[in-house]
């Protein structure tokens, strides 16, 4: 296989064209949600996610990721790996939802070193090879930094007996990524 | 000192096959030209040769421009103005002369040119000088509330934050010449916009995405028509064609020796010693002093006054390196090849399905920067796909969204060329270039 193809699997390629989840939609009532604003300033990718979170239904305590919903505009890499993330995510309870972001990161800042465990990560693990191209850390990991950021947020808003709808967080993606 | 003889009739005009008469570059005169760059026989990726069509963002460097520097630092290397030591006296000696170098290669003298960091610092300086923050009385010069700014829809970032500052800090105007479809000024627009209250006229000489080339005399001749200042980004004209700036008659102009074949970390702000003379500093301390109480200070004339702290040196020499192997080759042949490799470019990118050009679509008054969205595919995913085949372009919005913006893009994929560049890594670009849709599965 190609560098290229490497980078480019066809899972990648594929989910680039697809984008599961793709288009913003209202959270059902009884849920609760939050939107992120992700920019990379480097090359103006951007996307806006939004996370829905509802309580268990078979009352446990963990809430469960209802939806990720989002739109924007980026490389194959960006949007490939929000719809990859859309497609993993979406019924996990909460703490396994953060543990897969962890696991995603690790996986792409080990430059390639990391073998990534495909039972865990599923069509994600297509992106182990981006982490050996520095300047595409940051595509990589745009939606899933929209994602963690959107979740910690709804999830809050979920065990807020008021919630206090505030304006949507605004961020750049300041975090070196690459480090 | 080494100016090169430049046309007084072409000065700033990027000229080419037909307004010039200089011929091209040969096959084997560019392969001579390339020879003296080592960057440029590295292979990239699965052994590719590199075609490097990344020089507007940055050129590579000749072994005549490494050697100045390192000849410098193995002989002479010392603080210049101070000391009187042999190695400080060589040191300024050097230093002075690539000063003088740098001013002649543009038309100018050697007190008519000021160090930068690069060009970005020189429009700061400038910005915030108008603005008379920091030290300095307000001047004829000073921006205020009511006066007006006016810079063009296809500035680099560069010419454009530092111009919204400035109008931050001074309740001055901020206006703007629009552009037409082709991506060239919209010129019925210029008695509208530049007027008796604007103060300050600062646009690109060449356009770092369009490509395009401005003319010079007529934003001028309206300039001074109001009496307003001039400001010419000269980033992306310097290194291209014979730039004459006394000839231009504009009042300030900047310009990076990076793009030029010489080391970054240094840039010129250039122009009419009286405009300099009238700037106050905003960078104070050291080298630009005269004298100095517990109370007060007194400043030197320019070009020292805006040269606080220990220059740098050694790129100075390198960059008078960089002019005179410039100067050698003959800026109107260096014009003549890109002018030539620009038109084999735009016809190659134009018999491209679901490729389009942002700029002008031929090479008239046009330099070799040559900016392309691709249908369905980001800029990111392009300029990947042509890197596998060891072919260097720049991706994104280069420094210029609202360029992009006007165009309906965000980010787009830029080929530039410059003297080392030759038709097959064009010829390769554009079958490349030709294959992105295909693989990305938008064709
Ligand atoms: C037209 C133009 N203006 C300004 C700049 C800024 O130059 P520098 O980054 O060397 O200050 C550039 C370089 O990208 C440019 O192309």
């Amino acid at each position: 296989m190609s560098g290229l193809d490497q980078l480019y699997q066809q899972i990648i390629l594929d989910h680039a064209k697809a984008k599961h989840g793709f288009g913003l939609r209202d959270a059902a009532p009884g849920a609760a949600s939050a939107d992120s604003h992700q920019y990379n300033p480097l090359c103006g990718d951007e996307v806006t996610l939004r996370a829905v979170v509802t309580t268990a239904p078979d009352g446990t305590a963990a809430p469960v990721v209802a939806d990720v919903a989002w739109t924007g505009e980026g490389c194959s890499i960006s949007q490939a790996s929000t719809s990859v993330l859309h497609e993993l995510v979406v019924g996990l309870p909460v703490p396994q939802a953060t543990g897969l972001v962890e696991e995603f990161r690790t996986m792409i800042r080990s430059r390639g070193q990391v073998e990534p465990d495909e039972e865990v990560l599923g069509d994600a693990a297509a992106f182990a090879g981006v982490g050996r191209h520095a300047n595409r850390v940051k595509c990589a990991m745009l939606g899933w930094t929209a994602f963690e950021d959107a979740l910690s947020r709804a999830v809050a808003d979920l065990f807020e007996a008021a919630p206090q709808p505030g304006p949507p967080a605004v961020s750049t993606t300041t975090e070196q990524e690459n480090a | 000192m080494s100016a090169p003889a430049v046309d007084a009739a072409r000065v700033g005009d990027p000229g080419g096959s037909e307004a010039g008469g200089a011929a091209a570059f040969s096959d084997d005169e560019v392969a001579a030209v390339r020879a003296r760059f080592p960057v440029l026989s590295r292979t990239v990726g699965a052994g590719h040769a590199l075609a490097y069509l990344d020089s507007g963002a940055t050129s590579q460097r000749p072994d005549s421009v490494l050697d100045a520097e390192r000849d410098y630092l193995t002989r002479s290397n010392a603080a210049v103005h101070r000391g009187a030591h042999t190695l400080a006296e060589e040191a300024t000696q050097a230093y002075e002369d690539a000063r003088a170098a740098v001013a002649g290669f543009v038309g100018l003298d050697d007190d008519e040119v000021v160090w930068t960091r690069n060009a970005t610092e020189g429009l700061n300086i400038v910005a915030l000088g108008l603005s008379h923050y920091g030290i300095g009385a307000p001047g004829p010069l000073a921006l205020r509330a009511g006066d007006e700014v006016v810079v063009t829809e296809m500035e680099h970032h560069a010419n454009l934050v530092p111009w919204q500052q400035a109008c931050a800090r001074t309740g001055a105007t901020l206006r703007w010449i629009g552009l037409d479809d082709d991506g060239r000024l919209d010129l019925d627009d210029l008695d509208r916009v530049v007027t008796g209250r604007t103060k300050v006229l600062a646009f690109t000489h060449a356009s770092n995405v369009l490509g395009t080339v401005n003319p010079v005399p007529r934003l001028v001749a309206a300039a001074k028509a109001v009496g307003a200042l001039t400001v010419l980004d000269a980033c992306q004209s310097v290194p291209h064609f014979p730039v004459a700036l006394r000839a231009l008659d504009v009042d300030l102009a900047v310009f990076s020796a990076h793009k030029m074949l010489g080391p970054t970390g240094i840039g010129a702000l250039a122009g009419r010693r009286e405009v300099l003379a009238a700037l106050p500093p905003v960078v104070t301390g050291g080298s630009m002093v005269e004298k100095v109480t517990m109370e007060s200070t007194t400043f030197r004339e320019p070009p020292q006054r805006f040269e606080a702290g220990t220059p740098p040196v050694s790129q100075a020499i390198a960059w008078h390196a960089a002019v005179d192997h410039l100067s050698a080759l003959g800026m109107d042949r260096i014009a003549a090849h890109e002018h030539m490799l620009t038109e084999r470019l735009l016809a190659g990118v134009a018999d491209l399905p679901g490729v389009r050009v942002l700029g002008p679509t031929t090479a008239r008054d046009r330099v070799g920067a040559v900016s392309v969205v691709v249908e369905g595919v980001h800029p990111h995913d392009v300029g990947q796909f042509l890197d596998n085949e060891g072919i260097a372009v720049r991706v994104g919005h280069h420094c210029a969204q609202p360029v992009h913006r006007r165009y309906g893009a965000t980010a787009s994929t830029r080929a530039s060329v410059y003297l080392y560049s030759t038709t097959g890594e064009v010829d390769a670009f554009v079958e490349t270039l030709g294959r992105v849709r295909g693989y990305f599965g938008a064709a």
